[in-house]
């Protein structure tokens, strides 16, 4: 469940001309602050005091120092992890990006009956539990499940997926297609066709409009997808415990193992502060490429996180 | 660019292909659902309800599922009450720091699933929170209330606050223009904030299997304890009931939307 459906929910009241900030408000000011309380005090204590805490532990645990993180630069399996996970990310950003892009361009050019239902499919992934889902792709990439069913109706032999890197890019992409889908979609629909149009009477080729014209035209839209989509995969937990296999863990799994088998809280609060400053330094990447660009009328940079895994 | 047939035949091609992908992993789970097997073949070989039996009668996953239900509906209400107090306070007064509270409210929704759940862990476990109740409400509170703040905050920002002054003008209290002006308006910002927190808390896996006990289980905590430890087509049983239960729950969004355009 992702916040993209709030913000087309969002009530379409038009603005008030008169509203902003009134003298006569300052007079409730003092109660309405209050009202903020309770639900800061519940965040502060069950959210905030907990991330210091780990915060804490990463450096307090089991020794005071740098140790835990001086294992993270140093220790090999870790690596083996970190690399394994940024590649998997990267596999499945760039697959979401070749499937979202001319699944935008077709949202751009249906009629819009069918465009609502081009959009309505590509949310479905966001409706349906983790769980439900997850468990469909367990019984789909089965060694005699329908996928496989399909390769062998194609003449394609038996392919071991479940417990393969493939496997896991088939599910986790399905679930990320809509966070590039729709920034992408709304970068295109902004672009004017006339410029195209203008560069296919030059004399250009088709594909050379598309490629000197269209696509670097669009390409804010992808680069704010792209980096949404890496920086979910990088944290996804479920999906690769379930689908992947424990051989082939990725860092949210490594670092559960930390604590779940090892109760090593050190290392695993080192390792999830690294993987928060990534998450963290890559939106605040996406949040500059979508302010700068002015990438149109939509806010995915910023609540669309999260969630997914 | 050319828009030319060739192209378009290819790109609705691709379209249905993608749109497979994205919608069969969601309907599967119907049909092995009513399997009369014991295993997970598509199609299955024998129909039958033995699977929705077991669902509603053994213990583990009828009491998941009760479990799952009640916590949502905790969760629904604590976060729509202390969720829709607080956008109200970042709507209506001019803090210095109310980017970074709005920016704290946020927080839970960014930050990866696994760095919530160790961390909610390892303070839960100094403040004896692990599998009781109270854990699971203010653990999935925190991930709920983003989804409030963000919905009834948007509906905040469209309000015409004429509205409230000529409510407080005939004379109404605060509290009675809140009641009778206010929250008509921005109900379906706070039903939709109300959904989100529901769907967010049915749907929470990755810190409710960290915060978990063998006697505290939510349904996907139970699923995903099947899909590790054992073959059990039931959970096929719970993916269809929890598919219903989001369809429901997308009708009613779908329904408080259409009434409001139609307002």
């Amino acid at each position: 469940m992702a916040v993209t459906t709030t913000e087309v929910q969002a009530p379409r009241t038009p603005p008030d001309p008169h509203a902003g900030p009134l003298p006569r408000t300052r007079r409730l000011t003092g109660p309405l602050v209050l009202l903020a309380v309770p639900a800061l005090l519940t965040v502060l204590i069950f959210f905030v005091v907990p991330a210091l805490r780990l915060l804490w532990l990463s450096f307090t645990t089991p020794e005071p120092g740098l140790g835990n993180y001086a294992a993270i630069a140093t220790d090999e399996v870790t690596h083996t992890v970190v690399l394994r996970t940024l590649g998997m990310a990267a596999v499945v950003t760039v697959a979401c990006v070749l499937v979202a892009y001319p699944y935008a361009y077709l949202m751009t050019i249906a009629t819009p009956r069918w465009r609502t239902v081009l959009l309505a499919i590509v949310l479905i992934p966001f409706w349906t539990s983790l769980m439900a889902r997850t468990f469909a792709w367990v019984v789909l990439l089965q060694d005699n499940g329908v996928v496989n069913q399909i390769l062998a109706a194609v003449g394609v032999g038996q392919v071991r997926l479940l417990g393969t890197g493939a496997g896991v890019t088939l599910a986790m992409a399905q679930v990320m297609l809509p966070f590039v889908v729709l920034p992408v979609y709304a970068t295109m629909r902004g672009i004017d066709r006339r410029l195209v149009a203008a560069a296919l009477s030059l004399g250009a080729r088709p594909s050379v409009a598309f490629a000197r014209v269209y696509l670097p035209l669009s390409f804010p839209g992808v680069a704010a997808g792209a980096t949404l989509v890496m920086v979910m995969s990088l944290g996804f937990y479920v999906t690769p415990s379930l689908v992947g296999s424990p051989q082939q863990s990725m860092l949210a799994q490594f670092i559960s193992v930390q604590v779940n088998q090892l109760v090593n809280f050190g290392a695993a609060g080192a390792l999830a502060v690294t993987l928060l400053v990534v998450t963290l330094v890559l939106l605040a990447g996406v949040q500059v490429l979508t302010r700068t660009r002015g990438a149109r009328g939509n806010g995915l940079g910023s609540g669309m996180t999260g969630g997914a895994a | 660019m050319t828009d030319g047939r060739t192209l378009r035949r290819i790109l609705t091609a691709f379209g249905i292909l993608v749109a497979a992908w994205l919608v069969v992993p969601t309907l599967i789970v119907v049909p092995i659902s009513f399997s009369g097997q014991d295993s997970f073949a598509f199609p299955p070989s024998s129909w039958g309800l033995q699977h929705y039996v077991t669902f509603f009668t053994e213990a583990s996953w009828l009491n998941a599922l009760l479990v799952s239900l009640q916590l949502a509906v905790i969760v629904t209400v604590v976060a729509t009450v202390l969720g829709t107090a607080a956008a109200f306070a970042l709507a209506r007064t001019s803090l210095p720091g109310a980017g970074a509270v709005n920016g704290l409210f946020l927080a839970p929704l960014i930050v990866p699933g696994i760095v919530v759940a160790i961390a909610v862990y390892a303070t839960f476990l100094n403040w004896g929170l692990i599998g009781t109740p109270t854990g699971f409400v203010l653990a999935h509170t925190v991930l709920a209330l983003p989804f409030v703040v963000v919905n009834v905050g948007a509906s905040l920002r469209g309000f015409d606050r004429t509205l409230e002054r000529a409510a407080a003008s005939l004379g109404a209290s605060s509290w009675a223009t809140f009641r009778q002006v206010t929250l008509p308006v921005i109900r379906p910002g706070v039903a939709s904030g109300a959904l989100f927190a529901f769907v967010t808390s049915f749907d929470e896996v990755v810190v409710s299997l960290f915060i978990q006990s063998p006697q505290l289980q939510t349904l996907p905590v139970r699923m995903f304890t099947s899909v590790t430890n054992e073959v059990d087509p039931t959970i096929a049983a719970a993916s269809t009931v929890v598919l219903v239960v989001s369809t429901v729950l997308l009708g009613l969004t779908g329904l408080t939307r259409r009434s409001k355009s139609r307002a």
